[in-house]
């Protein structure tokens, strides 16, 4: 079992501190949910523990199975583990995806060793047809004209091809429609295993339906304000998010 | 002088052939047994031409080019001031191991063997070694065409061979589709030349295989000027390959080469380049093809590498009906300057011509396109299609676009389309995130760039393109 700890993490980008200490840990076999209203700092945890050069950790910790990250280039932390599904994920003009997962894979690889190429497309295969995907999918460019439910179907793809211990899904259900929530869905629900925690970031309560988190966090204005199991997605869901912030008034 | 300056123990760094392909920064002293000095003037000109024993009109095309060359000024009214830094007096304009091109691979002497390993060919582009003409300095050194090509009548040889055996050839189209007055460049190399293809498909034959032919400098203070000739007769086909890399030097290195196509009615030439000059060539190109009725003259010219590289491919469209295309990449990075383009001049009713560039500045690379396309008012039904991409990887790039176009007359289609696009940041960091280190996910962008292109060319350069590509993206990143 591996661990994603996040120690009292502070987030600034440019003057604005937009994380302001959050404490929490994900082990791998995990699924937590992490709602809140928009602006409250969630993308920016995941971007900033991703690597993100926009965003300056000011203060605290992300560490995998007790070893900092945060002195490693974004590659790095990728190559450890840690693997973002973008919320507008960037198109690639001109690389086909099959060509760019290659590369990826190619370096994870130690120096020397060549990736086998039927190997790798048999499992690319599977992973595609484990997805529902259509092969022909492979030769587009990466997110290139891509709907937004394909580019998200094809970050799905590609965490289930770059086996991440860590899967960070920022805003996953944006933009979707229900039958494109459906197959995203599908798809994080078979990867699901002892072998990967998911923090999965959500404005809605509708994707965690489909995906039943082990644990939901509420946070707001920077920190994480309540902790809970997955019935707080559904009281979130009736009573809104200012139950939370009027509990969190002073008495 | 026999000494290996870079050992070959250094690396084995490609799997495959098992040998170093790492940009060619190595060179090996060679011993010559013909030099001209450095310096050019009517005696230098007398030398090289008595060295190689050529005819009294070569002598007499050689010593008029030179007049050519002193009488006219650098291009510097449109071209960069880079060109100032050239020391004419300091070039060596022919040097020669004497050697008489080899037959067989097995004649090819060891040394010379030797630098083919460390210039990397790899394995795939091996089994073409038959049919290649490689030139080590002024002469080649190796030269053999296949048996398969020589049955069906093709002539493929050195150019200085090709002036000595078929003058009736060479002598009817040398000097035709390029003038010696054409620039200081071409005069120049008509003045000095060394080298070079010279090839003659006769009618109806196509010719299967791609024929090679590889160029390199080798010698401190050593220009290189070949001179290549192809004619394809009626009804032929035939695709040429060249590519090149040169060792690195201390000093600026001066590689001025013509070459000339001429397509007879009916015929299909295809001139393919992949290069990679140090950063301290100037490579100063002039290519032209000349395309006679329903002929078909492309050229694909990938320019990596160089201090500064002018090359502005062109066919003239010379017969009813003839094609032309250019379709060049060029990759400038830091200290470079890649001042790349085409040139379309429809000289018929029906032509058509289509120019495809893509360019790629880097750090302070800086990338220019020059297209001229000219169609008088007097012919009809002509076409052109203009497409000129430009990628810039960091802000400090910078890259021009002058095109020329002058279309007469109002029975002709003509199509120009440029666009600019950045490397963002935000794309780096989505590729890094999935475990690409910075330079790969450049080198990715780059390939994915000109991918539409590389795509058309033959496998092993493809592969040699992207390989390309990698090397000199990974060395742009700090």
């Amino acid at each position: 079992m591996s661990s994603l700890e996040i120690k009292n993490l502070h987030v600034s980008t440019g003057d604005k501190e937009i994380v302001k200490g959050v404490t929490l840990t994900i082990n791998t076999g995990e699924i937590h949910a992490i709602m809140g209203p928009n602006g409250t700092g969630k993308s920016t945890m995941a971007k900033a523990i991703a690597g993100h050069p926009d965003y300056t950790i000011t203060q605290g910790d992300v560490l995998i199975d007790g070893k900092s990250i945060l002195e490693k280039e974004s590659d790095e932390r990728a190559r450890e583990g840690i693997f973002l599904a973008f919320q507008y994920p960037s198109e690639i003009p001109g690389v086909s995806i099959a060509n760019f997962l290659r590369a990826a894979l190619q370096a994870r690889m130690a120096e020397g060793e060549e990736i086998d190429a039927s190997a790798y497309y048999k499992r690319l295969y599977q992973k595609m047809d484990l997805l529902k995907i259509d092969r022909k999918f492979t030769s587009r460019s990466v997110n290139e004209g891509f709907s937004g439910g394909e580019k998200k179907r094809s970050e799905i793809l590609q965490m289930a091809m770059l086996e991440p211990k860590f899967a960070l899904m920022d805003e996953t259900d944006s933009g979707l429609d229900i039958d494109a929530l459906k197959i995203v869905s599908e798809g994080v629900n078979s990867l699901r295993g002892p072998n990967l925690g998911v923090l999965l970031i959500t404005h809605y309560q509708r994707l965690l339906s489909y995906i039943v988190p082990d644990h939901v966090h509420v946070m707001i204005d920077g920190r994480i304000v309540k902790t809970g199991d997955k019935s707080l997605a559904l009281e979130l869901e009736s009573r809104g998010y200012d139950w939370v912030k009027n509990e969190l008034q002073p008495a | 002088m026999s000494d290996i300056t870079d050992t070959l123990e250094t690396s084995t760094e490609n799997p495959v052939s098992g040998i170093d392909q790492s940009s060619g920064n190595f060179k090996y002293d060679m011993t010559y047994d013909f030099d001209a000095g450095t310096g050019l003037n009517a005696r230098t000109v007398d030398y090289i031409s008595s060295v190689k024993k050529e005819a009294p009109w070569i002598r007499d095309f050689r010593q008029s080019a030179l007049k050519v060359f002193e009488s006219k000024p650098l291009p510097t009214h449109w071209a960069t001031k880079d060109l100032e830094n050239i020391n004419f007096d300091k070039i060596r304009y022919y040097l020669s191991q004497g050697q008489k091109p080899k037959r067989t691979w097995d004649e090819v002497p060891e040394d010379i063997k030797r630098t083919f390993e460390r210039l990397g060919i790899p394995e795939q582009e091996r089994k073409f070694l038959a049919g290649v003409e490689a030139q080590f300095d002024s002469e080649a050194a190796y030269s053999n065409i296949k048996e398969a090509v020589a049955k069906q009548g093709v002539i493929f040889m050195n150019s200085t061979e090709g002036l000595r055996e078929h003058p009736e050839i060479f002598r009817k189209f040398f000097g035709k589709v390029i003038p010696t007055s054409d620039n200081k460049f071409s005069a120049l190399n008509s003045a000095v030349f060394s080298g070079g293809s010279f090839i003659y498909v006769p009618p109806g034959v196509k010719v299967s295989h791609p024929l090679q032919a590889y160029f390199r400098i080798n010698a401190e203070n050593f220009g290189q000027f070949e001179r290549t000739l192809i004619i394809c007769d009626e009804g032929s086909e035939l695709t040429y390959m060249e590519g090149c890399t040169a060792p690195k030097f201390s000093t600026a290195t001066l590689h001025s080469a013509v070459v000339e196509l001429v397509a007879l009615k009916g015929a299909k030439i295809q001139y393919i380049t992949v290069q990679n000059w140090s950063s301290n060539v100037f490579n100063l190109v002039t290519k032209r093809g000349l395309a006679h009725e329903e002929s078909e003259i492309k050229w694909i010219d990938c320019n990596i590498g160089s201090r500064l590289t002018m090359k502005y491919p062109g066919v003239v469209l010379k017969g009813r009906k003839a094609r032309g295309e250019v379709i060049s990449i060029a990759l400038a990075n830091d200290g470079q300057h890649q001042d790349t383009g085409a040139k379309m001049v429809h000289a018929a009713d029906e032509t058509t011509s289509t120019v495809v560039s893509k360019s790629i500045s880097v750090g302070q690379g800086r990338a220019t396109y020059r297209g001229v396309v000219h169609i008088p008012r007097h012919l009809k039904g002509c076409k052109n299609n203009t497409e000129c991409d430009a990628l810039l990887i960091n802000t400090n790039s910078r890259t021009d676009t002058y095109p020329s176009i002058t279309v007469r007359g109002d029975k002709h289609a003509v199509q120009h389309e440029a666009s600019v696009s950045k490397v963002s940041a935000d794309q780096i960091f989505y590729m890094q995130q999935r475990g690409l280190t910075e330079g790969q996910a450049m080198s990715l962008s780059v390939n994915g760039f000109v991918n539409d292109l590389a795509r058309q060319f033959p496998m092993e350069y493809s592969v040699e393109l992207k390989r390309l590509i990698d090397l000199e993206m990974e060395g742009s990143v700090g």
